[in-house]
């Protein structure tokens, strides 16, 4: 039935379409505003749903691919001889694949729940679910986008709806914590930008018949002419005289940087995470649900899709850096998140470290770790989701974070407290939850070729253990407050989405091959491509 | 040299647009005269709007009028008065109806928003437009350095009229005393750079300027160095490029707000059509002992575009009252506008002026929006600081979110005009391998974020004195919806006008390089 319609633009534009129904309805109506921001959360997750159920990981996505070129530019040709036109072209390319299909079901899944979770957003209803729901278009649109200047543009929409949902609703230093997020991310974005905009004066040139000549963003044309010795950017500079199509080897080494420091911001590497411990901290708790669930992840998205298969030969000179800098956010995230004082704080630099866990994945270049890699990304978003949205739970009733106020609510609350359990063990990487494959896939994948590196990132798991059960224990067990001893568990609406993200970290942990499964083939032309130019 | 050519009857159809609006600002001068003082001035505002809207009407006309120089077009494709002195062209016929356009909705969202203890002398305001906005058209239309500078000194005097019409305010005196002495200088740096080039070539057409440059240079390189250098620092104090941009924030802020968007959409876009029509007519293709002249030109102009870029947005950023950060935004603006021009002179040698012109329509149409949004919110709270924003999102949501729409594509942020015309410049800059430049674009567009985003979050997160209402005039509220609507729509939709553009526009034609 689906087969037919353009699923993926109804993914992506469903949230849209939502965010202009919820701006017609009167803004007192609360109810009606959250039914309608929670249905049209829900139809991405259906349709996302579906596509998990209909993909075959053989025959790759390619049914589902939507092309249409969207903006054909003419540039100007008078002073070229010989040359009928010379255009621009930007695609509007949507397809999915083993990388973004997991993406995409972790995004419909956590937004779904973060929207369940802003019952406690108490102000400007009609305001919050539009930005929300414009701000999973952007979501969406960056993991199915393949073209680059759409890519960007859907990068770029999630910045302004995130800086308002930080800085209308976040607590105390909303403000600064929001402008802060915006010029990080911008830098990321420009830099981001001049890497995309090189490849497409380079590799995105192709000549039709001889006189037709056009720039393209479209990730495939570029894809392909990378790897064609015959393609106009891989010849000579001094064949060419100065008609600057040519990729020389600075360019590519400039691009491969650029592109490593605009994802590097938002995954975030080490020393590029201060903005998002900010965010972690000042956002309110739903909307930090999608900005560690979900939109860290876009980082690892970027490093995969863009860093690795548009330069491998680069990446793989670089993999030690890469599982250096891995390393470095596992420690520094560890050790920092063993003595913060505010829980929200601890989760934050825990995010570091998992993210560090990730880059190893990815420093491996090899099936193991990728897939590892990715994994970790969708079981990070799952936990992260969960921890933040008790996070939110408890805020609601005892007005704090910090560790040093809360205590007994074991008893208290013990319904909520056990799922807080539940995701800290997974967060520490216990076996049979949905961290821990994550973990050990890429700490396999990476233990091939960078053993002692690898071992030193495995003192993480220690520190993990140490932060989590440190700050759990804190939260949960001691004495009740006697401020707290009228304290109600979850309602029904709250303990939902627990009881959802907790299921799916375990039914991960237990049976990791959905996911696995998915990812087979995605990264086949990536090692395809390391194999014939690297040399394996 | 040729006989002279003098006019003929036949001649007034291709003047229309100039003679409909010297006639109107005749006509209004009249009648502000002899109207008596109880009559509302606003009957002078509504007819100047019409006099444009004539004059605009017959550009059209004109510009439908005119081939592209192709054979499906057999039309001409230009058409020359007084031995070339004044061209009927696609570049000058587009700059007019933007000129003309701009003018219009800026005189439109005046109309009844204006108060009269800020402004005395209303009908002046109005009508005095028209002999401003004629300069900005005879300045894109030229092709010669005479009338060129007759354009720009009809322009330049009555602006400086304009800027001091709130007759009651001190800092508007003043800003207009300044703009009348750096004015002045500016105008006297151009034509002693254009003595010289005469001086060199013996004519002061540009199309024969351009002949007989390439025999004249051996013996005179470093004349048309100093000509051009001279030309170039008059020029960059008439756009406000940094470093020559000190006067741009007092006299946008001592201006009434409808004359500092004149003063930044038409007043600017017609430096840069001057700019266009001496720089692309002389120095595209200029060769000197040492290669090309024009790679050292072409320099020149990109330093100054970057340290514009550089210096506007960063003072921009400390800024807390509205008219001045917005004058430095129009600095930055200033150097991105500049860039297409620099990158034309490259050695890679092609016209980036579509990718001008879509830009500065972009440009056009978010200045004149945000004033309109500020004119209306600084007549309500009293004051043009920052602060007179605080609480915009809950006294008028809707020209909040209208605000937004127009600050995202000042910022460069998808999916807005703004965005696409940043695209196309940073594209012309990627193709010529000026990376540099695209990279300080790139750094001050980021930066400029904090600057509009501080206006977004005094609207947004902040609550003002004010909780009543906004008083909205209805032309203003048009004006800012349809701003608002234009640049979303530049931003969704850029090829057809792009499209159109590359059609209609030849430099071959419009600026006489390459007639082989």
């Amino acid at each position: 039935m689906l087969d037919n319609l353009p699923v993926l633009s109804l993914i992506t534009f469903a949230p849209l379409v939502g965010a202009l129904v919820v701006l017609l309805l009167p803004a007192a109506r609360s109810n009606w505003l959250r039914s309608v921001a929670i249905i049209f959360t829900v139809i991405p997750l259906v349709l996302s749903l579906w596509l998990f159920a209909a993909y075959h990981p053989s025959s790759g996505g390619g049914a589902y691919s939507e092309q249409a070129t969207w903006l054909s530019i003419p540039l100007n040709i008078e002073t070229f001889k010989a040359v009928d036109s010379l255009k621009l072209v930007f695609d509007y390319h949507l397809a999915v694949d083993g990388i973004s299909l997991p993406l995409v079901l972790l995004t419909s899944i956590v937004s779904t729940m973060s929207v369940l979770a802003s019952v406690h957003i108490r102000k400007r209803w009609k305001t919050y679910y539009s930005l929300f729901l414009l701000l999973l278009t952007g979501i969406y649109g960056v993991f199915l986008a393949r073209d680059l200047v759409l890519f960007f543009i859907f990068f770029e929409v999630t910045l302004i709806p995130m800086f308002f949902l930080i800085g209308i609703w976040g607590y105390y230093g909303r403000e600064k914590a929001a402008t802060r997020f915006l010029i990080y991310n911008g830098l990321g974005s420009a830099a981001m930008l001049l890497a995309f905009l090189i490849l497409i004066g380079t590799l995105g040139f192709s000549m039709a018949d001889g006189s037709n000549l056009s720039f393209t963003g479209n990730y495939d044309v570029l894809l392909s002419n990378l790897s064609n010795p015959n393609a106009w950017a891989n010849i000579d500079a001094a064949e060419m005289r100065g008609f600057g199509i040519f990729l020389t080897d600075n360019a590519r080494w400039a691009a491969f940087l650029l592109l490593l420091i605009a994802f590097g911001i938002k995954v975030p590497i080490f020393p590029f995470h201060t903005w998002m411990l900010r965010v972690h901290t000042e956002a309110p708790p739903a909307v930090v649900m999608i900005h560690s669930g979900i939109l860290l992840k876009m980082g690892v998205y970027g490093l995969i899709r863009f860093v690795l298969f548009l330069f491998p030969e680069q990446s793989h000179s670089w993999s030690t850096v890469l599982a250096i800098l891995g390393v470095v956010n596992i420690l520094y995230g560890a050790v920092l998140a063993c003595v913060q004082r505010e829980f929200k704080l601890v989760l934050a630099y825990s995010s570091i470290s998992h993210m560090g866990i990730v880059l190893l994945g990815i420093a491996s270049l090899g099936e193991v770790g990728l897939q590892g890699a990715l994994f970790q990304s969708v079981s990070h978003g799952l936990i992260s989701a969960l921890l933040f949205l008790i996070v939110g739970s408890l805020y609601e009733r005892t007005n704090t974070t910090q560790l040093d106020e809360l205590g007994g609510l074991a008893k208290a609350v013990p319904f909520t407290s056990g799922i807080l359990l539940l995701g800290g063990l997974a967060s520490l990487g216990l076996p049979g939850l949905s961290g821990f494959v994550g973990e050990f896939l890429s700490f396999l994948g990476l233990f091939g070729s960078m053993k002692w590196l690898t071992a030193i990132g495995v003192l993480g798991i220690l520190f993990a253990a140490v932060y989590v059960l440190r700050s759990i224990l804190n939260i949960t067990y001691g004495a009740l407050p006697e401020r707290f001893a009228d304290m109600k568990d979850a309602r029904f609406v709250e303990a939902l989405p627990m009881i959802a993200l907790a299921a799916l970290i375990v039914l991960l942990g237990v049976y990791p091959s959905i996911l696995t499964d998915l990812m087979q083939h995605g990264f086949d032309g990536l090692l395809e491509q390391l194999q014939t130019r690297v040399g394996g | 040299m040729e006989a002279l050519q003098t006019l003929t009857w036949s001649d007034t159809w291709y003047l229309s647009p100039e003679l409909v609006l010297s006639g109107f600002a005749i006509a209004l001068a009249l009648l502000d005269l002899f109207l008596p003082k109880q009559v509302n001035r606003n009957v002078i505002g509504w007819l100047t709007l019409a006099g444009l809207i004539c004059a605009g009407v017959c550009v059209v006309l004109l510009l439908l009028s005119l081939g592209d120089g192709t054979e499906v077009n057999s039309a001409e494709p230009f058409h020359s008065l007084l031995g070339g002195s004044y061209r009927i062209d696609n570049f000058g016929n587009l700059l007019k109806l933007v000129f003309l356009g701009s003018a219009g909705f800026i005189v439109f969202s005046s109309l009844g928003t204006v108060k009269d203890e800020d402004v005395p002398i209303k009908g002046e305001m109005y009508y005095l437009v028209l002999p401003a906005t004629l300069g900005a058209m005879v300045m894109s239309s030229s092709g010669d350095l005479l009338t060129l500078f007759v354009g720009l000194e009809l322009l330049s005097i009555t602006s400086y009229i304009l800027v001091a019409v709130r007759k009651n305010n001190r800092i508007s005196s003043e800003a207009a005393f300044k703009y009348v002495v750096t004015g002045g200088a500016a105008s006297a740096f151009i034509l002693y750079g254009m003595s010289f080039l005469y001086g060199i070539t013996g004519s002061t057409n540009i199309a024969l300027i351009y002949d007989g440059l390439n025999s004249a240079i051996e013996n005179s390189e470093a004349l048309l160095y100093i000509s051009f250098f001279l030309m170039i620092a008059g020029f960059a104090v008439k756009l406000a490029l940094a470093p020559f941009h000190a006067w741009a924030s007092d006299v946008y802020q001592g201006a009434p707000t409808p004359v500092t968007s004149f003063l930044a959409v038409v007043a600017k876009g017609a430096a840069f059509a001057m700019l266009y029509r001496i720089f692309m007519g002389t120095a595209f293709f200029a060769i000197g002992s040492t290669g090309f002249i024009q790679k050292d030109i072409f320099l020149g102009l990109a330093v100054l575009a970057a340290a514009a870029m550089i210096v506007g947005t960063a003072g921009a950023l400390r800024q807390r009252n509205v008219k001045r950060l917005l004058a430095l935004s129009g600095v930055a603006n200033a150097g991105i506008l500049l860039t297409p021009l620099a990158l034309s002179l490259t050695q890679f040698h092609t016209s980036m002026f579509s990718e001008f012109i879509y830009y500065f329509i972009a440009y056009a149409f978010m200045n004149i929006g945000v004033f309109s949004v500020l004119t209306i919110v600084s007549r309500d709270s009293g004051n043009e600081t920052l602060s007179g924003f605080a609480g915009l999102y809950h006294r008028a949501p809707w020209t909040a979110a209208a605000a937004v729409v127009l600050l995202c594509s000042l910022a460069g942020l998808p999916v807005t005009g703004g965005f696409f015309g940043k695209l196309f410049i940073l594209f012309g800059t990627i193709q010529t391998h000026t990376y540099w430049l695209g990279a300080i674009m790139l750094a001050t567009t980021v930066v400029s974020y904090a600057v509009y985003f501080t206006l977004i979050r005094q609207m947004f997160m902040r609550s003002g004195e004010l909780d009543t209402g906004l008083k909205m005039t209805f032309p203003a509220g048009i004006t800012i919806w349809i701003c608002t609507i234009a640049t979303l729509a530049l931003g969704f939709f850029p090829v057809p006008i792009l499209n159109w553009i590359n059609d209609v526009f030849s430099i071959q034609f419009d600026f006489l390089v390459f007639r082989g």
